[in-house]
C-alpha cells in the first residue's frame, strides 16, 4: 500500500495539526496582549510621572477633557505630545528595521546600521540650518534622502550581482559618513545647545511638540496599516524568493512597496526625533524571539519599539541625577545587543 | 482537471546573456517529465521559466493556453506548484507551520484559517509519511525527512502541476528513491503533472515518462527514455562515451558511462 492510499486522514491527524497551529496562534495573543497591556502602562505612567506627579485619576479625569489644575500645560503641552511621539516614532523605526532585516535575512541590516536614518538625519539638519526650513519641508528632505540612500546603498551593492554581507558593510561605510556629515554640521552652527545636538545625532524627544506628533501621527495612519497589509507577502519571503514567488508573493512589487513605506516611516520618524539609537534594530529580533517564527511579527515589533522608546525615554528622565536623551539609553542597550546578535549570526542562518 | 503547461518560441536570460534561446515545448499533462542536461546547459532556468520566477525575455508560457505572465500570480499559485533547490525554512518553524504557508494561495487576505485548511495540511503530512514529526523543529530534521516536509507543503498547495529543482540534491541513494517514490504517487492518484530536474540519468529513466534533454539552451531530446538515451544523444548533451543497456530492473533504458578508467580495457579498445 503505497503512501497516498493509506485511508483517509484521521480526526486525530487533523486535530495534532490545529493543534500546533492554536498554540502558535495562542502565544501570538498572549504576547500582543501583554505588549499592548505594558504600553497602556507606560504611557499612563509617563504622563502621571515628573516634577509634579498626578494621580491615575487625575490623569483619567484629564484625558477624559475635564479640568485638573496645572496639567492643561504639564500633561497637555509637556507629557502628552511627548509620550505620543515616543509611540509613533519608536513603532515606525520598529517597522523599518524588522521589514529591512526580514527583507535582507540579516539582522544587521536595519536601517539604522546602514544608514539611512543617519541620513535621514543629515538632511533634516541640513534644511534647518542651512536652509532654514522647517515643518514639512523638513520631513519632506528627510524621506527623500532616505529613500536616496537606500536606493544607492543597493546600487553600490548590487554591481556585484550579489546583495547581503556587501550591502550591510557599504551602508555602516555610508552611515560613518552620514554622521560625520551631522557632526560638521552641527559645529558649524553655533546656535546648538547640547540638547538640540544630541537629537541629531542619537534622537531625542525634549523637544516634542504637538506639530512633531500631528505630522507623524498622518503619515503614521496611512503608512501603518500598508506595511501591515504588506506583512503576509514579508513573512512567505523568509521561505526564501523562489518559494515565496511560487506561493504566489509577486516577490518584485512587495519588495518595494516594502522598503517604500518602511523608508518613509524611518524618515519622518527622524525629521521629528532624531535616529534613535538601536531602536530599529532591536524590535524585531526580540519580537521574533517572543512571538515564534509563523506568526507576523509586524504588529509585535511595532509594539515593541514604541514600549522601548516610551520606556527608555523614561529612564532617561527620571532614572538618573542627570536628564539623557532617549537615544543614549537606547544605545546603552542596543549596543550589548549588537554584540549578541554578530555572535549569533556566525552560528545560525536565519533572518532574525 | 489537469492543467497544461507550455512554452511557445521561449528565449530566457539574465540580462544581455541568453540561456534558453527559443524553445518550444509542451508538457503532457499528468505525466511526468524529468530535465536532463548538463550543467549550465539551461535546465534549472528553463524550470524557473516555467514556473514565471522569470520573464521571457522573447515567448510565452502558457498554462492552460493563457500567457502565465498575463495571468496574477497568487491565481498561478493554485496551479502551479514550485519547490526550488534551496528553500529556507524560518528559524524554529515547526513541520506543521511550514507545511501550512503551502495553504497561502487558497486563502484571502485576513481571512480566518479554516478546519479545511487543517485537514489538507493533516493530509499532506500524512501523505509524505512526516505526520509524527508535526510538532518538531524543520532545522533538526535530517537532509531527507526536511525535503519530505517541502514536498509536504507543495502538496498542501494542491497545485495540478509541480515544478521541482533538483529534488533530489544532496539525498543519499535511500531518500532519493523515497522521494521519487512518493512523487511518483502523487502523480499515480492525484494525476499531478510532474516536471524536475534531475541529474541521476538511471533514476530519471525510471521514474519519468519523458526526459527533456537540453543542451545549450534548446530541446535536444523530448520523449521516452527509450528515445532519448541513445549512445549518440548522450554523447551530443554530456559529451559522454556511454553504453546503454536495459536496466533489468525496470525495463528502461540505463546508461552505463565510459570514462578514461574504471572499465575493462577491452571494451575502450574494443
Amino acid at each position: 500500500m503505497s503512501a497516498l492510499e493509506r485511508p483517509k486522514t484521521t480526526a486525530a491527524a487533523i486535530e495534532r495539526v490545529a493543534t500546533v497551529r492554536r498554540r502558535a496562534t495562542f502565544r501570538a495573543r498572549v504576547v500582543n496582549g501583554v505588549l499592548i497591556g505594558a504600553l497602556l502602562l507606560a504611557f499612563s505612567f509617563s504622563l502621571a510621572f515628573g516634577e509634579r506627579i498626578y494621580s491615575a485619576a487625575e490623569v483619567g479625569r484629564f484625558l477624559a477633557g475635564q479640568p485638573v489644575p496645572g496639567a492643561a500645560f504639564t500633561i497637555g503641552e509637556l507629557r502628552l505630545p511627548r509620550a505620543l511621539l515616543a509611540i509613533l516614532a519608536g513603532a515606525a523605526f520598529a517597522l523599518a528595521g524588522v521589514t529591512f532585516q526580514t527583507l535582507l535575512r540579516n539582522p544587521l541590516a536595519s536601517p539604522d546600521i546602514i544608514g539611512i536614518t543617519n541620513g535621514a538625519s543629515v538632511a533634516a539638519l541640513f534644511m534647518i540650518i542651512v536652509v532654514g526650513a522647517s515643518g514639512l519641508a523638513v520631513s519632506a528632505a528627510a524621506v527623500a534622502a532616505g529613500i536616496g540612500i537606500a536606493f544607492a546603498i543597493y546600487l553600490l551593492a548590487a554591481r556585484a550581482g550579489v546583495v547581503g554581507t556587501r550591502l550591510i558593510l557599504i551602508g555602516i561605510g555610508v552611515a560613518a559618513m552620514a554622521n560625520s556629515a551631522t557632526l560638521y554640521l552641527l559645529s558649524s552652527a553655533s546656535r546648538w545647545d547640547l540638547q538640540g545636538a544630541m537629537r541629531w545625532l542619537s534622537g531625542s524627544l525634549n523637544l516634542a511638540s504637538w506639530e512633531d506628533v500631528a505630522v507623524l501621527a498622518i503619515v503614521s495612519a496611512v503608512l501603518f496599516p500598508a506595511v501591515l497589509a504588506l506583512g503576509q507577502g514579508l513573512a512567505l519571503l523568509r521561505l526564501g524568493d523562489d518559494q515565496a514567488a511560487g506561493l504566489g508573493v509577486n516577490v518584485e512589487r512587495s519588495r518595494r512597496l516594502l522598503v517604500l513605506t518602511t523608508v518613509a516611516l524611518a524618515a519622518f520618524a527622524t525629521a521629528a526625533t532624531g535616529p534613535i539609537t538601536f531602536v530599529a534594530f532591536m524590535s524585531g529580533p526580540i519580537a521574533a524571539r517572543l512571538i515564534g517564527p509563523r506568526q507576523q511579527v509586524l504588529l509585535p515589533a511595532g509594539l515593541i519599539g514604541a514600549l522601548l522608546v516610551l520606556s527608555a525615554d523614561l529612564i532617561g528622565q527620571f532614572a538618573f541625577s542627570n536628564r539623557y536623551p532617549v537615544g543614549v539609553v537606547t544605545g546603552v542597550l542596543g549596543a550589548p545587543f549588537l554584540i549578541y546578535l554578530m555572535i549569533r549570526s556566525q552560528r545560525v542562518r536565519g533572518s532574525i | 482537471m489537469t492543467a497544461t503547461l507550455s512554452a511557445e518560441s521561449l528565449s530566457l536570460g539574465y540580462g544581455a546573456n541568453s540561456i534558453v534561446t527559443d524553445l518550444d515545448l509542451a508538457l503532457k499533462p499528468g505525466s511526468i517529465t524529468a530535465i536532463i542536461g548538463a550543467n549550465a546547459c539551461g535546465k534549472s532556468t528553463l524550470l524557473r521559466g516555467l514556473a514565471r520566477l522569470i520573464s521571457p525575455a522573447t515567448g510565452r508560457v502558457l498554462l492552460d493556453g493563457t500567457d502565465i505572465s498575463s495571468l496574477r500570480t497568487k491565481e498561478v499559485a493554485k496551479t502551479l506548484g514550485l519547490l526550488p533547490q534551496s528553500p529556507l525554512s524560518p528559524e524554529g518553524i515547526t513541520v506543521a507551520e511550514l507545511v501550512a504557508q503551502g495553504r497561502h494561495p487558497h486563502r484571502r487576505a485576513f481571512s480566518r484559517w479554516t478546519a479545511n485548511d487543517d485537514a489538507i495540511v493533516a493530509e499532506s503530512l500524512a501523505a509524505t509519511g512526516v505526520l509524527n514529526l508535526a510538532e518538531r523543529v524543520v532545522d533538526e530534521l535530517s537532509g531527507g525527512q526536511r525535503q519530505r516536509v517541502w514536498i509536504a507543503l507543495a502538496l498542501a498547495q494542491q497545485t495540478d502541476v509541480l515544478l521541482l529543482d533538483e529534488p533530489t540534491t544532496f539525498l543519499d541513494v535511500c531518500h532519493q528513491i523515497e522521494v521519487l517514490d512518493l512523487l511518483t504517487e502523487l502523480n499515480a492518484h492525484r494525476g499531478t503533472t510532474i516536471v524536475m530536474v534531475l541529474h541521476d540519468l538511471n533514476l530519471a529513466a525510471r521514474y519519468a515518462d519523458d526526459l527533456l534533454a537540453v543542451r545549450g539552451g534548446e530541446v535536444h531530446a523530448f520523449g521516452p527514455a527509450e528515445e532519448v538515451l541513445s549512445v549518440q544523444n548522450v554523447k551530443e548533451v554530456f559529451g559522454l562515451n556511454a553504453t546503454v543497456i536495459t536496466d533489468p530492473t525496470s525495463g528502461r533504458p540505463m546508461v552505463l558511462p565510459l570514462g578514461r578508467h574504471g572499465v575493462r580495457t577491452e571494451i575502450l579498445t574494443g
